[in-house]
């Protein structure tokens, strides 16, 4: 499998504290990866840099078959380069109805004329509400965003991801604040979105973590800790000592 | 989704339909066409509020939906102003030089007659020479190009720079504020071409028709500005009614997420502030041959403020808020500061309006802000019986300017 993303020797420092240190990640094209960590890790912060959020102070972030750098690119850029990201919160338009939200998502040319003159066709259309039954909103479309519940929202957002038609997913805490059914949904979206594309999740939930199925990777103070299957890092006297011993 | 854009947005129709009506109205009451029941200066009145109306849709757009407090568009509607007025001062001037000179035993040359326009009309502030900007006063087309591309360049300057250092919120509008007034100032002076603070006048004669009464060009101002008015709440209307509209209000209330999602926040920014300013050139270019002035003192900061006041007294966010806002609150202080509204004797104090008007529309605003986000463009949801959504007091979205929970509906 080849490599979609690669992450070498990054660092970040806020203001003196070293958020990031040293941190060297790589990801398949097709292949769900879990992250875990401690809180302030760093877990968040590695996304920011992915998406362009955050400029790191040194390292080397490659991208695709192109093996394109993705440092000094502006966080539009780095979208219409194929990685998507979900917040910590969902943020979706909540001014906006499910529709829309998709439709704004959509990939499609993201220039100011090109989106002017735009006209929904029967595909996008059609391509809007398979990814609401999808994401479990099909009844759902013409409703404003905002009214939604929050396990609603969360997903409206992974849809919308999904609708950019990215290569890499980047999702932040995506179970937070769900009830147990809602939960086991969201794993289902994932796993299949994985089939076809990268996803990397972080996650506090064990439980969570194991029904995905996937390797996973420990971050502890901006750096990784441990890296493999669940089973595998869990047993791992380091992480024992500090993030599941605690 | 796909049904006609008239089908969808009925506002439009029913705000083109009045204004229609409106501009019947007057026509049949005026001094030139009609019953002469409308004086002339208030025919004007009525024009120059056609214009207001259209720079308040243009804030509307670019604060409204876009969520940039531009605390600066009344500098382009004085540049649009500015700049027809070089034209009809120019022509207007020429005319009566030509005429004094025809008495000369011998015709003038071209040279001697651009000679007595300069001395006219720079003579009040020390100079006979034409300065550069005046390069093609002598022509209509190129003015009315630069009332639309004067300040739409310095709009996409400004913007350009702001937009892309990621200014936004108050510094914005701070910044905005700056500029106005810097560019104020700088016409306050006397070398800065444009005759300082005398401005520019005599701008209701227009060239070459002396012989047609003040009653028949108000009315033909009056038509062009309502057809400009129907032209741009159109325009802005299709503008945001689509995916464009969709991005530009998804920046309003989350623009982080709209970064997320590939668009280049900055660029969309830019194309709603030049247009915005392309707009309110327009409007100021109509509105000052009917005021027949202007001056710098018009593109104080405080002007581009009174713009945002109208706007949010009248629902920002929703077109019709604008006009009726900017409609309203122009055409009540006219009431109160033309010294047509009674005073209130209180045996103490006298209140006098002409000094506490400015208190009653501060007033106001902070009572509409706190009570009745909405405005008076509010009212109309009483009767198409839109509700507000219930989010326990929560804002649309993170940003500073998204949508108020009350400013909302569900
Ligand atoms: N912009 C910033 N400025 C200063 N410190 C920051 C900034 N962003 C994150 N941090 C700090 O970096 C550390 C890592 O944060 P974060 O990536 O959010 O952790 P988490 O793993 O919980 O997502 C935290 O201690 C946080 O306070
Ligand atoms: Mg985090």
């Amino acid at each position: 499998m080849s490599t979609l993303l690669e992450v070498s020797g990054v660092s970040v420092n806020f203001d003196g504290f070293q958020a990031i240190n040293n941190l060297s990640f790589q990801i398949g094209s097709a292949e769900m990866r879990a992250i875990i960590g401690p809180n302030g890790a760093g877990k968040t912060t590695f996304m920011d840099i992915v998406t362009g959020k955050t400029r790191p102070d040194e390292g080397r972030i490659i991208f695709g078959e192109k093996s394109k750098s993705l440092i000094g690119m502006n966080e539009a850029r780095i979208a219409r380069e194929g990685i998507g990201r979900k917040f910590q919160k969902p943020t979706v338009f909540e001014d906006q109805t499910v529709q829309e939200n998709l439709l704004l998502s959509l990939k499609n040319q993201r220039g100011p004329l090109a989106v002017l003159f735009y006209k929904p066709t029967e595909a996008d259309l059609a391509k809007v509400s398979s990814l609401a039954d999808d994401i479990g909103l099909g009844k759902e479309l013409l409703r404003k965003s905002g009214e939604l519940s929050h396990g609603q929202k969360q997903w409206l957002e992974i849809g919308m991801l999904l609708a950019q038609e990215p290569r890499l997913l980047l999702v932040d805490e995506p179970a937070a604040g769900m009830t147990p059914e809602e939960r086991e949904h969201t794993t289902d979206i994932l796993v299949e979105a994985a089939k076809t594309r990268a996803v990397v999740v972080v996650e506090h939930d064990m439980e969570f973590v194991r029904r995905l199925n996937c390797r996973v990777t420990v971050l502890h103070e901006g750096s990784v800790l441990a890296e493999g299957s669940l089973d595998h890092v869990t047993a791992d006297q380091n992480v024992i000592d500090v993030y599941l011993g605690r | 989704m796909n049904r006609s854009f008239i089908a969808r947005n009925p506002s439009v129709l029913i705000f083109i339909v009045i204004l229609a009506l409106f501009t019947l109205g007057v026509t049949v009451l005026s001094e030139a066409f009609g019953t002469g029941f409308l004086s002339t200066s208030f025919v004007k009145t009525l024009g120059k509020t056609l214009c207001l109306c259209l720079v308040a849709v243009a804030m509307d757009l670019v604060w409204g939906y876009c969520g940039i407090l531009s605390l600066g568009h009344f500098a382009f509607f004085g540049l649009g102003g500015y700049m027809i007025g070089m034209w009809l001062m120019y022509e207007r001037t020429r005319d009566i030089v030509v005429g004094s000179l025809a008495e000369a035993p011998i015709p003038p040359t071209e040279q001697e007659i651009v000679d007595g326009i300069g001395t006219q009309i720079f003579g009040v502030v020390g100079s006979n020479e034409f300065p550069v900007i005046w390069a093609f006063s002598d022509s209509l087309l190129i003015q009315l190009l630069l009332v639309v591309l004067v300040p739409g360049l310095l709009a996409l300057v400004f913007g350009w720079l702001a937009f892309r250092s990621r200014v936004a919120g108050v510094y914005l509008s701070i910044l905005t504020q700056a500029m106005t007034l810097a560019l104020a100032l700088y016409l306050f002076q006397n070398d800065s071409g444009l005759r300082g603070n005398n401005g520019l006048s005599g701008l209701q004669n227009l060239p070459g028709l002396g012989g047609v009464p003040q009653s028949v060009v108000s009315m033909w101002f009056l038509w062009g500005s309502a057809a400009a008015l129907g032209l741009g709440y159109f325009l802005s209307a299709w503008v945001v009614s689509g995916k464009f509209g969709s991005v530009v209000r998804g920046i309003r209330d989350n623009e982080a997420r709209v970064r997320f999602l590939g668009y280049s926040v900055e660029t969309y920014k830019l194309v709603v502030f030049t247009l915005t300013a392309c707009i309110a050139g327009i409007a100021g270019a109509l509105y000052y041959p009917q005021a027949g002035i202007i001056n710098p003192a018009e593109i104080a900061p405080i002007a581009s403020i009174y713009l945002a006041v109208w706007v949010a007294i009248g629902g920002r966010g929703r077109l019709y808020g604008a006009v009726i806002g900017a409609a309203f609150v122009s055409l009540v202080s006219s009431w109160f500061t033309g010294g047509r509204a009674p005073d209130i004797p209180l045996g103490f104090y006298t209140i006098k309006w002409v000094d506490w008007w400015l208190v009653l529309l501060g007033l106001s605003f902070v009572l509409v802000t706190l009570f009745a986000p909405r405005g008076i463009g509010g009212l109309v949801d009483l009767w198409t019986d839109r509700r507000h959504p219930d989010r326990h007091g929560a804002d649309l979205g993170p940003d500073k300017g998204s949508l108020r929970e009350r400013e909302a509906d569900e």
